[in-house]
């Protein structure tokens, strides 16, 4: 009787799947540090312009946005073609955004209610007129600072 | 009857699954950040009357049609840089305390007296396109920058947009921010960023009786 039964030609040894879990977590972790969360979804067109002299938007949680741009496709029956301001998930007139602006500060702890930063993230093909208005209205709630958001790049692109 | 001692295993098999789950969660509900843009500053509502030299001022306008009108002329937006730097750069005061001992400019009398003066008063018409006036900001952010630079230079011997980024990063230590801080206050002081955007209307003082 043969002591050393000879392994079977073409049995491959199974591939150790017990690090998958360790490996996927870290692409879990990976992904939960680098990004943060969606906070509203778009109503408005908004393809920002260009500017080159950016600096980064820091901090999240100082941050106040405010949405401006033509309605997208499916609310153009409803609202218009004219930009509109979105504010969390409503369309909005100019005069709401100052109440707005008081709401979400009030929601902010204490300490960051007079570091808020007011990003206006505009289309680049909205006028000027409604954004000279909503800049009136943060001046009236002393909204001071504000964030041009645009996209990193030659400015030269924005007229296209 | 004999107790196997060996704890039972747990089953482990499930523990990918279970963490790819998460993480298909996470990669749908969020987005990596991406934000950057301009910071202004507004003025406070207050109505306060102030009293300028036109000489301090260089009135920007945007009309309808994204054309761009610098004291009276018609520029394209690439001049806008040029004109802008010289004007601020001009340090027209020549004697006493105000005197701009740094200025490179050509000290023209009827231009700048000095940075600390100096004023750019940027008005659109209500039609003017958002990018565009996003442009002329870039642009008018350009020539302070490289303005700022160039002092910065002179003084400590790196660029001023370099030390803005360093102190916002935030792994650099908090002695080399305060070091920082000082260094870019001083230089912003040289060349402080007067834009004025509001439909002031700068009564000057050549017109007030």
């Amino acid at each position: 009787m043969a002591k050393f039964t000879k392994k079977k030609d073409g049995d491959l040894p199974a591939v150790s799947t017990a690090s998958l879990p360790d490996i996927v977590f870290m692409l879990l972790f990976f992904f939960m540090t680098v990004t943060t969360m969606k906070d509203s979804s778009l109503m408005v067109e908004n393809t920002l312009p260009n500017a080159s002299e950016v600096k980064k938007l820091e901090k999240k949680d100082r941050v106040i946005y405010i949405y401006v741009g033509v309605p997208t496709q499916e609310y153009q029956k409803v609202f218009g073609s004219e930009p509109k301001i979105q504010l969390n998930d409503k369309f909005a007139n100019v005069d709401e955004v100052g109440t707005f602006i008081l709401a979400e500060r009030a929601k902010k702890p204490q300490e960051l209610q007079n570091v808020l930063t007011t990003a206006l993230k505009v289309d680049k093909n909205a006028n000027m007129g409604l954004i000279t208005d909503i800049k009136q209205e943060l001046r009236k709630v002393n909204a001071l600072k504000v964030n041009y958001t645009t996209y990193e790049g030659d400015a030269f692109n924005n007229l296209q | 009857m004999r107790r196997t001692r060996e704890n039972p295993e747990v089953h482990a098999g499930s523990m990918a699954d279970i963490a790819f789950l998460l993480l298909i969660f996470f990669l749908v509900t969020t987005t990596i950040q991406t934000d950057v843009g301009l910071d202004r500053k507004l003025p406070p509502d207050v109505e306060d009357h102030i009293n300028i030299h036109e000489r301090n001022i260089l009135r920007i306008s945007l009309n309808r049609n994204d054309e761009l009108m610098v004291e009276n002329e018609v520029l394209t937006i690439g001049q806008l840089k040029l004109v802008a730097m010289k004007f601020l750069d001009n340090g027209g005061e020549s004697v006493n305390e105000r005197y701009c001992d740094y200025c490179q400019g050509n000290r023209n009398p009827t231009s700048s007296d000095n940075p600390q003066e100096a004023i750019i008063s940027f008005s659109s018409d209500r039609s003017a396109s958002y990018g565009m006036y996003v442009r002329v900001q870039d642009e008018l952010a350009k020539s302070y920058h490289e303005l700022r630079n160039r002092e910065a230079q002179r003084l400590f011997g790196q660029d001023y947009v370099d030390m803005e980024k360093r102190y916002y990063a935030p792994e650099t230590s908090d002695e080399v921010k305060r070091e920082l801080k000082s260094r870019i206050e001083s230089v912003r002081e040289m060349f402080p960023m007067n834009i004025s955007e509001a439909e002031l209307n700068v009564s000057s003082k050549n017109q007030t009786p």
